[in-house]
């Protein structure tokens, strides 16, 4: 265990005193927080069929909203925000009768997110149907028909959108899990790539130097393997911990950027006692924060180190494996990795298509299976949509999976690392899985 | 007391057998030569020793014990063929932490590699990283690394391959002083002529078999032709005799080979017989290298 103990304290410290590292761990933040701007902003397009209930106690929205291909209105007396589920319905929309005051919003409840698009579209038949009344009232008129189309524009009536799940009700926000999922899957996606590389080189160089066997006639070929992928464990550890607390520290200081008067402003408005004015851009700020906090972090966080670890851990040992079987030619590393850099690449299309539709079966099967689970399941977890034992047997079949990748891996190591000057194929490696 | 003792080891590989049945013991404070040509299986039993390899069947006694790779091998230092060093770490940091892996503790490490970097002439090479020593520093460094820890055995594969004859000849020294304070010493070579003058004993492997082993003395007393060079101030004119033959001449000497029943002495008493004027007499022994060739061509 001491062995162990000083291969990986070699691993680290030679890593974090690198300049790269230093470089690349405070530079990728800057890029991370960008994309996670640029992401939020994709809307994702919901295919699937909602059926809406329109509670509407003024009575003036009725058979006002037109019916979509995706989304269809009923305005059904007996339901109401608890039983709209059992009654058939994907979501129940109430008007309260002071809609347009400033004070009571127009509510949204579902038991699932429905996507940004079917938001839009529901905000947009509101919209539509407040248009709708005012012509109604007034004589069509040109200049009625602007200061209406500012009515609509100013937006004087508050949104929500309440997921609703037994007794819990949550604010929610699709682009928001949507902007987390695709991001904090991405960012495994891109670690694993990364560190097994790392892995994978730290290996080669071992055996190019002709250093290893020096080293295994002191350690066991598994405590320098393990030594090595623990040592870079930590390294991105300290790492993500590093960028953790960068943006955490980069985005409160963006936010005293915005002076404290214009803060104020926004709030006043935000609640309802001011007119809109020039601070738009600092309440659209507000509000973003605000959302960007709501998310479940205290979920997310743990999961996600679970995932980045577990996920290294499983490919690592893999990546330790073809770097102990390649010779000069880094050619050949290449062809190696293929099978491995396939189910990595794999995991990162599947996530695309989680991060949208975390039910859809592809989504729940690859956020089970370990060799596309760390990716795939940090795309659905925001969503909030995943059941716990959905979660637990999908980490413990990637604990499993590690410790059989890390045994197998073991094997051909423990050979390919003294072998010299021939080209190893997948069927040899096969053989030296079975030898003692 | 034998500090190694092989019993029957065996490892076999898809291809070939690399090690097969091969048995032998290493007396304590020896210097060993496993000797074979290239491809005999000399690394694969050396790995096997070193703990690197389990063997297919067979046992390795370790001090009179159970060889137990987790242990032992901090009392082992291995120098392999293919061996080499962190490019990019510096070379004090290096040697502290082979020292470490070997299970010493910092600072007796650290007194040990003063000693022994004082000893090389290496003090100013301490922050220096091994990309910018020459290849001869890079030999004394390893050589250094391997012996930090005072193994009681050290095993070293094809030591002298690539070394200049500078460092060839300051790394025997150092071997020949660890031997006199009773370090066991295996020296695995291809090259049976290096180790001639060095090993008192050896084993001799071919494909994976010992073929033969005992003291170099006893090898070569057993591979002896009987053969003796008689030197000449002015070479005799030749002639037949009843107690040996000539097999070649040089400018001024003879090699004779005494016939069956006869002793040195009656070679001299006939060249005597004939007035030559004799300046040296001494018998040729086989090099390890001809009994070699002699052994492996036989049992093939």
């Amino acid at each position: 265990m001491n062995k162990i103990w000083l291969v990986i304290k070699r691993e680290y410290l030679t890593r974090v005193r690198n300049r790269t590292f230093i470089l690349s761990t405070i530079l990728l933040p800057l890029f991370f927080i960008g994309f996670i701007f640029a992401s939020a902003y994709f809307s994702i397009k919901s295919t699937e069929k909602q059926k809406v209930a329109v509670s509407d106690s003024n009575g003036i929205f009725r058979n006002s909203f037109q019916n979509g291909d995706l989304i269809t209105y009923e305005y059904p007396s007996d339901v109401n925000a608890n039983n709209f589920k059992d009654k058939g319905y994907s979501a129940f929309l109430q008007i309260p009768q002071h809609y347009n005051s400033g004070v009571d919003s127009i509510s949204l409840i579902s038991t699932k997110q429905l996507g940004i698009d079917a938001e839009d579209k529901i905000k947009d038949q509101i919209n539509d149907a407040i248009r709708n009344q005012a012509f109604l009232k007034n004589n069509i008129d040109k200049k009625v028909l602007d200061s209406i189309n500012k009515l609509n524009e100013d937006q004087s009536y508050k949104f929500r959108t309440v997921v609703k799940q037994g007794n819990k009700t949550e604010k929610s926000n699709a682009a928001l899990s949507y902007g987390i999922g695709y991001g904090s899957g991405f960012l495994i996606y891109i670690t694993l790539f990364i560190y097994g590389a790392a892995v994978m080189r730290g290996v080669m160089e071992e055996k190019m130097n002709r250093i290893a066997e020096v080293i295994i006639s002191s350690v066991r070929p598994f405590q320098l393997m393990m030594g090595k992928i623990l040592g870079i464990a930590a390294v991105g550890i300290t790492q993500l911990l590093i960028w953790i607390v960068l943006i955490v520290l980069l985005s409160s200081v963006s936010t005293s950027f915005i002076s404290a008067d214009t803060l104020q402003h926004a709030q006043a408005i935000n609640n309802g006692m001011g007119a809109a004015g020039d601070s738009s851009a600092a309440m659209s700020f507000l509000n973003a924060k605000s959302t960007f906090l709501s998310a479940n972090w205290a979920l997310i966080i743990p999961c996600f180190l679970f995932y980045f670890l577990g996920g290294y851990l499983f490919y690592a040992s893999l990546f330790a494996a073809v770097g102990s079987v390649v010779n000069e030619d880094p050619q050949e590393a290449q062809s190696l990795m293929l099978p491995i850099t396939m189910p990595i690449i794999l995991s990162f299309i599947i996530m695309t298509t989680a991060v949208g539709k975390p039910d859809a079966p592809i989504s729940v099967w690859a956020s089970i299976i370990p060799f596309s689970s760390p990716i795939v399941m940090m795309g659905r977890i925001p969503s909030g949509n995943v059941p716990v034992w959905q979660l637990i047997v999908s980490m413990l079949s990637l604990i499993a999976g590690f410790i059989l990748t890390t045994m197998l891996a073991a094997k051909i190591y423990r050979t390919g690392i003294l072998l010299y000057g021939k080209k190893v194929t997948f069927k040899e490696m096969g053989k030296w899985l079975f030898r003692r | 007391m034998a500090i190694l003792e092989l019993q029957n080891l065996k490892k076999y590989y898809a291809t070939h057998k690399a090690v097969d049945d091969i048995s032998f013991s290493i007396p304590e404070g020896s210097i060993f030569g496993l000797l074979g040509p290239n491809g005999a299986g000399k690394t694969t039993l050396l790995r096997m020793i070193t703990g690197i390899f389990y063997p297919d069947s067979g046992e390795i006694l370790f001090e009179g014990k159970k060889f137990n790779p987790v242990d032992d091998i901090a009392k082992i230092g291995y120098m392999p063929e293919e061996r080499g060093l962190y490019k990019k770490m510096k070379i004090g940091e290096q040697a502290l932490y082979l020292a470490m892996l070997k299970g010493m503790s910092k600072r007796d490490a650290m007194k040990k590699i003063k000693e022994w970097f004082v000893k090389f002439e290496m003090e100013s090479w301490w922050n220096k990283k091994v990309n910018d020593l020459s290849k001869g520093m890079g030999q004394k460094l390893q050589f250094v690394t391997t012996v930090l820890h005072d193994p009681k055995l050290l095993i070293l594969d094809e030591p002298f391959s690539g070394l200049d004859p500078v460092n060839s000849n300051l790394i025997k020294d150092e071997i020949f002083k660890l031997a006199q304070k009773g370090t066991t010493i295996i020296f695995s070579t291809h090259r049976m002529e290096q180790v001639e003058e060095i090993c008192n004993n050896i084993v001799l492997v071919n494909n994976g078999k010992k073929i033969l082993d005992g003291s170099v003395k006893q090898v070569k007393d057993e591979f002896k032709e009987h053969i003796f060079k008689v030197g000449f101030d002015k070479l005799p004119g030749s002639f037949s005799s009843t107690a040996f033959d000539i097999v070649a001449s040089n400018e001024n000497s003879y090699s004779v080979k005494i016939k069956d029943g006869n002793k040195p002495a009656n070679v001299l008493q006939e060249f005597l017989n004939q007035k030559a004027s004799i300046i040296s007499f001494n018998e040729v022994l086989p090099s390890l290298n001809e009994i070699f060739i002699k052994v492996a061509g036989t049992k093939n």
